[in-house]
């Protein structure tokens, strides 16, 4: 048999290829190319799970956004997944890729603050709306920049501040907290915010003590703020390290009400804290072990036929991470429609313009009409360990 | 009275960086090289200890399993990373012992996962306590320093003692004379790498129930193992263990009396001290050079 030439070849592959895109080209309905959303986030490494978190809540977002026929006229919405690795190097490449190359309508992204933060700058410079789902640096959405084209649904470090001193008043009527901070550029910005939320409200700190993600044993800066009297502790930390905090202060007998930052929900926190990891209360904005609404038992539906590991609420981990970004692109769908068209600063304005929306969090009314953040301290929700499982804290709101 | 729990775990933490710091110790003095993959080791020991429980073993197979499997794994660096350079009097083991410990790490961050796990044990599960108070120490930080201490005396006997030790004595001080002398000494210098990498497997194991097991444990340990082997003086077994006990207790003591910011500057600031006064390190010699 001849050997087929390359032209054949070059020719046979253009004509499977042509076939194959009027095949994809049949299957969408209404007309226009799809409208593209580019998510920047980790989707390997220490943070996986929570990307993985992200991509759940836009994947069901935009199934059911394309099911109502889409956006502009019956166009399509597409995600396009890029993995940063928790590096702002690699979420800079990222961002400039689907900018530039993708030319996405809006980017998502910024699961860890500093990649956030770095992709800010581009965004702005591109006039692409910059959608963050997770990060909670303060200064991500207060950049600075004006025009603004970030925006926020998920806790703001300041406000998370200022929460953690309100649940430790009124729940514990702390008088007197220690500070108890992972030594790292989060928990240096949240002992800020945290020593500003006690002198606003006229409490100074019992003291306030750093430790270190590798720290085998934090009984000695735990011994300090109990001699110092604190009643109540507030603590910043990932899971690891929380889980420190909570072993040492069962060995010294301290039975000190625990107020705590999101670290803890993501990861076993209940494994590695042992029996009373429930001692931690900590800051979520969502939880899907609260009441049941149609929303909530329509995205837990949705979650669970789409993916064979979820099988109830309590399988959904990092729960913020699927709401926040369920509810995200729900509002950028809002947006885009305003605006009309997937132009940047359209888009940007049509954020602002945004009235009613029932999300999973909450109801929002105008969110973004006066901030670039959809979610403020009323919004949040308290949780805690029991087991493996995150349940509401009780009381679960101050 | 938060000086003694301070005290009992700073003591339980340095007799676990001086059980790694053997380790250097160990390898220095029969070959002049130094295993810089220890804290991998120590990381290997606990993440193989958990592995081989979640597999159904129990803790009493799963422990010496783990710490023989560590021994291997110090065939390998030894094979890998140590004999290629030593053979051909090049000092890139340095570099080459140190990219061993990252690929290792790597590796278990892929095998095991991201995700910090905890290891149970009998000997963490409440404080102890005398007459009705507690200790605000666990069993495991009372028996760390025995158990350490033991596997530090076992090895001096067995170093002054059998015939393997002395074997090795005379490695560490005449190479070519051992050798003409029939001493196995390729065996010998495979033999210290397998065994620094089994103690540091036996601290990891024992750390394991203080901490959390994940892929990036060792790194920090392995640190201050070498801070503390240089501290006591690379040739003196016995200098290296008290210089781990003298670093833990630094630690503890800095962070409850001055606090947790000072904690990293002071200590290592008083290796720095400690060694300008004693550039041998605590109970070292200066070592007579023929040249």
């Amino acid at each position: 048999m001849p050997q087929p030439s390359r032209r054949t070849l070059l020719i046979g592959g253009g004509a499977v290829m042509a076939l194959g895109g009027a095949a994809i080209a049949l299957k969408r309905p209404g007309g226009g190319e799809p409208i593209k959303i580019g998510l920047i986030t980790a989707l390997s490494g220490q943070s996986a799970r929570s990307g993985e978190a992200i991509s759940r809540g836009l994947t069901v977002a935009i199934d059911e956004i394309n099911a109502a026929g889409g956006l502009l006229g019956g166009r399509q919405v597409e995600l396009i997944r890029r993995d940063d690795e928790s590096s702002p190097a690699k979420g800079v490449t990222a961002a400039r890729e689907l900018i530039f190359k993708e030319k996405v309508a809006v980017l998502v992204g910024g699961l860890d603050t500093p990649v956030a933060r770095a992709i800010v700058p581009i965004a702005t410079q591109a006039k692409t709306p910059f959608m963050v789902p997770w990060a909670a640096g303060t200064a991500i959405t207060h950049n600075g920049a004006d025009p603004n084209f970030v925006f926020r649904v998920s806790a703001v470090d300041e406000e998370v501040d200022k929460a953690m001193v309100a649940y430790a008043r009124e729940v514990f009527s702390a008088r007197k907290p220690g500070l108890i901070m992972l030594n790292n550029p989060w928990g240096e910005s949240n002992e800020k915010g945290l020593q500003a939320a006690l002198s606003a409200t006229g409490l100074s700190p019992a003291g306030s003590e750093r430790f270190e993600a590798s720290d085998i044993d934090v009984t000695p800066q735990l011994g300090r703020l109990r001699a110092a009297g604190a009643d109540a502790l507030l603590l910043v930390g990932t899971v690891g390290p929380s889980a420190q905090v909570v072993k040492s202060l069962d060995r010294m007998g301290w039975t000190v009400p625990v107020v705590s930052h999101w670290g803890p929900a993501g990861g076993r926190f209940g494994e590695l804290a042992g029996p009373n990891a429930g001692r931690v209360k900590f800051v979520q904005t969502y939880s899907f072990a609260g009441p049941s609404s149609p929303i909530r038992d329509r995205v837990m539906t949705a979650l669970k036929a789409k993916y064979a590991d979820i099988k109830g609420p309590a399988d959904v981990t990092p729960a913020v991470g699927v709401a926040n970004a369920y509810d995200a692109m729900h509002l950028t769908a809002l947006a885009i429609a305003k605006a009309g068209s997937t132009d940047g600063d359209a888009v940007r304005r049509g954020y602002a313009g945004v009235e009613v929306y029932d999300g999973l969090i909450k109801r929002y009314e105008r969110p973004f009409a006066t901030s670039h953040d959809a979610l403020g301290q009323q919004d949040y929700v308290w949780a805690q360990f029991e087991g493996d499982h995150i349940v509401l804290a009780s009381p679960s709101r101050v | 009275m938060d000086l003694l729990p301070a005290l009992i775990s700073g003591l339980a933490l340095g007799s676990l960086y001086g059980l790694i710091a053997l380790g250097f110790h160990l390898t220095f003095s029969v070959c002049g090289a130094l295993n810089f993959a220890q804290g991998s080791s120590a990381m290997l020991g606990a993440v193989l200890t958990l592995a081989l429980r979640q597999a159904g073993l129990p803790s009493a197979a799963a422990i010496p399993v783990a710490i023989f499997l560590c021994g291997l794994y110090g065939l390998v660096v030894e094979r890998a990373a140590v004999r290629p350079f030593l053979a051909r009097r090049s000092d890139a083991w340095l570099m080459a012992t140190v990219a061993l410990g990252l690929i290792t790490d790597n590796a278990a961050l892929f095998l095991f996962g991201s995700e910090p796990r905890a290891m149970s044990s009998p000997l963490v599960q409440s404080s102890v306590t005398i007459g009705g108070v507690g200790l605000g120490v666990y069993q495991l930080h009372l028996l760390v320093p025995v158990v350490a201490l033991a596997i530090a005396g076992a090895l001096h006997l067995l170093s002054r003692r059998s015939l393997w030790g002395v074997a090795m004595l005379a490695t560490a001080q005449n190479r070519d004379a051992a050798s003409l002398m029939g001493i196995p000494v390729s065996a010998m210098v495979a033999g210290a790498f397998a065994a620094s990498s089994a103690l540091a497997g036996a601290a990891g194991i024992m750390v394991a129930p203080l901490f959390n097991v994940q892929s990036d444990m060792g790194v920090v340990l392995g640190l201050k193992a070498f801070a503390v082997a240089i501290l006591g003086g690379l040739r003196n077994a016995w200098g290296v263990m008290i210089a781990g006990l003298l670093f833990g207790v630094a630690e503890s003591t800095i962070t409850m009396s001055l606090g947790s910011g000072y904690t990293q500057m002071l200590t290592f600031a008083l290796v720095i001290l400690a060694l300008a006064v004693r550039p041998n390190g605590l109970l070292g010699k200066a070592e007579v050079r023929k040249v």
